[in-house]
């Protein structure tokens, strides 16, 4: 074994210019692949991240149905089980309650349609920092019974801080419900749909207000580890009872995103796979070239005593040389870069920065250090090196040792 | 015992639809220590003949039994093992492995043959001493003469000890130094160790120095005489 190790080491030596072409040109490609992956995992991730904090946090729960009929009658009461669900498992980081129903509100002659969410306002504030959303006024104080609008709302309805504003709509199993609600602050999201359609009270008041007492309509989950996601909400939906609940993923709630994500990651691997083409033609090249100058001696090698199947190892091994060195030097190369882009994210800037903002996403790209961009890159050489040798193996198991003897 | 039997062999090669008859009914057998000169003209059928004892090349016709075993049933793995243990080849051109040392070289076989390492390395030691090349031991082949390659190509075909040694025009691009440091070297393993040699050649010095010389021609054994030793 040990034989073959320098054997390999020293032949692909043998042509210092072409093995270090060979190998540039897959450290290049590894750079690139590592780079590129590693940008839009970790711009998925900080999509992903923003997106979920947003709207329906990584996973939600909600009562059986809601979903498909988002309605108030499909609320669900507190409970022991889910309660204990949430504290114990240690992938959940946070657990944000929220009760959402549809009023009109009123002030003088407008009317407008408006979505109450009901919430915790430590929780909601810890999951997307919503107070530092006011603009005027101020954010929930603890049992504050008063309500924040949107400032598409405050405009259409002409409202301020300290006037108060008049809700009408069906509560909890056709209860009517119907209050007046001073106005404490008004907020503005990135995204206008949200200024112009959400207003917030406190949970108690929205169950108040709705005669939903102690009810949600929706559990949202934050994740230490959103890579665990799919484990963690089988865990939850195997411990809650199937007929009472829904736990669904944010893929399955926020399909535009998801989309949009499937959409930009096919791009990247075809990017991909055209790179991993150029590294397979090179590899493929040089292996080749290394075989065919060589046949005399492989010949020699035969009739002297060694088997194919150990010059096939050989090769193997100089496969392997070529391919690992590559591999490690573009790895050991992106590594700083992307470090350094992972503490210091591109910041996007310009008309591709409003769109991520009206989707609520911060305009930056961080790059992602998750390993298995790094293992699968370099395994996908690996193998790519070892196919692009295939045909050179062939060949040595198949040469006439005369023939090429007498070369 | 014959170590070898060369029983009626023929050689037929087919270039464009005619056929070559390279060998053309060769017998003869070789006993062990024997110091064989084969010789004949250009294209009498030597390189051929010794290809097939090598099995490298296989008979059209006819049988070659080495130590009792029809080479011919041997399939290619088997016959690649069969020379491993049994052949020393040295070719005409010195074909040593460039990226390897002359000791690295001369260690090459006995190291697939699993060979102890101590063992291999006095054996390195003690034949490059007889070949006036100890200072080389550690040098690689493009630094060496061709006299040098082709003394180290010698010491790889004969360090693992094998049965016989075939060599196809050992000498025929050396100087006579080189020449007769190879031939005293053969010699030597041929009284010491009791090792078969088989050469093919034109070369008058390697004739003089063999015990035995099979003329070819046209494929055909002309003469086999035996010289008187001593
Ligand atoms: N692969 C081959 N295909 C066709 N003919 C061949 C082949 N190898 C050898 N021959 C022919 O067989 C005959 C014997 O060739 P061989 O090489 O054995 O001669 P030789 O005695 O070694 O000659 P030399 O002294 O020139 O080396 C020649 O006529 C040669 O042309
Ligand atoms: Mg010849």
């Amino acid at each position: 074994m040990k034989q073959y190790l320098k054997l390999a080491w020293r032949n692909i030596w043998r042509n210092k210019k072409r093995t270090l072409i060979t190998l540039a040109s897959i450290f290049l490609a590894v750079l690139l692949a590592i780079s590129m992956r590693s940008m839009q995992k970790g711009t998925y991730a900080n999509m992903i991240g923003n997106a979920v904090r947003f709207s329906t946090g990584y996973i939600q729960v909600h009562a059986k149905g809601y979903w498909d009929k988002p309605s108030i009658n499909n609320s669900f009461e507190s409970d022991d089980i889910l309660d204990s669900l949430l504290v114990n498992n240690h992938n959940i980081s946070l657990a944000v309650p929220r009760l959402e129903n549809f009023v009109l509100a009123s002030s003088g002659d407008h009317t407008k349609g408006v979505q109450i969410v009901g919430i915790d306002p430590n929780k909601e504030n810890e999951l997307n920092n919503i107070s530092g959303k006011i603009t005027i006024g101020e954010y929930f104080t603890a049992d504050d019974n008063g309500i924040l609008i949107g400032d598409g709302i405050a405009d259409y309805l002409e409202l301020s801080v300290g006037d108060t504003i008049i809700l009408l709509g069906q509560g909890y199993q056709g209860m009517t419900a119907a209050g007046k609600f001073p106005i404490s602050g008004i907020f503005h999201f990135p995204d206008d749909r949200m200024n112009n359609l959400l207003a917030y009270l406190t949970l108690n008041t929205a169950q108040e207000l709705f005669a939903a007492y102690g009810r949600y309509t929706s559990m949202s989950i934050m994740l230490n580890h959103p890579n665990k996601l799919n484990q963690t909400r089988h865990n939850l939906q195997l411990a809650l009872n199937n007929e009472d609940w829904e736990v669904m993923k944010w893929q399955t709630m926020n399909k535009t995103l998801t989309q949009e994500i499937a959409g930009d990651n096919a791009g990247g691997i075809i990017m991909l796979f055209i790179l991993y083409v150029v590294i397979a033609f090179g590899v493929f090249g040089t292996i080749l070239m290394m075989t065919m100058e060589r046949r005399k001696e492989f010949a020699v090698m035969v009739a002297i005593g060694m088997k194919r199947f150990q010059l096939v190892l050989l090769l193997v091994f100089e496969t392997i040389f070529i391919g690992l060195l590559g591999v490690l030097s573009g790895i050991i190369l992106a590594l700083p870069v992307l470090i350094y882009f992972n503490v210091n994210p591109v910041r996007i800037t310009g008309a591709a920065a409003q769109t991520f903002e009206q989707f609520g996403i911060e305009p930056i790209m961080p790059a992602s250090l998750d390993p298995n961009i790094f293992l699968y890159q370099g395994i996908i050489v690996l193998l790519i090196s070892f196919v692009a040798s295939l045909y050179p193996m062939i060949y040595i198991g198949r040469f006439k040792i005369l023939d090429s003897l007498k070369q | 015992m014959a170590i070898i039997d060369v029983k009626d062999v023929y050689k037929t090669y087919t270039e464009n639809a005619v056929p070559v008859h390279a060998v053309n009914g060769v017998s003869f057998s070789v006993e062990k220590g024997e110091f064989i000169a084969i010789v004949g003209p250009s294209g009498c059928g030597k390189t051929t003949m010794l290809n097939m004892i090598g099995g490298l090349d296989a008979a059209t016709k006819g049988k070659i039994i080495i130590e009792g075993e029809d080479i011919s049933t041997l399939s290619p793995a088997q016959l690649v093992d069969f020379r491993l243990h049994n052949i020393g080849f040295v070719f005409q051109a010195y074909n040593l492995i460039p990226v390897l040392t002359v000791k690295e070289n001369i260690k090459f076989i006995m190291e697939l043959q699993h060979k102890h390492k101590k063992e291999a390395e006095d054996r390195v030691k003690y034949l490059l001493e007889i070949l006036g090349m100890k200072d080389k031991i550690d040098v690689r082949p493009k630094y060496l003469s061709g006299g040098q390659q082709q003394r180290v190509a010698v010491a790889r075909a004969l360090a693992s000890k094998p049965k016989f040694v075939l060599a196809d025009e050992p000498t025929a691009n050396l100087d006579s130094k080189s020449t007769e440091t190879l031939l005293d070297l053969m010699a030597k393993m041929n009284k010491d160790e009791e090792m078969t040699f088989i050469f093919s050649t034109h070369d008058q010095r390697v004739m003089d120095r063999a015990h035995r010389i099979i003329t070819l021609e046209d494929g055909k054994v002309i003469d086999d005489s035996r010289k008187m030793r001593g």
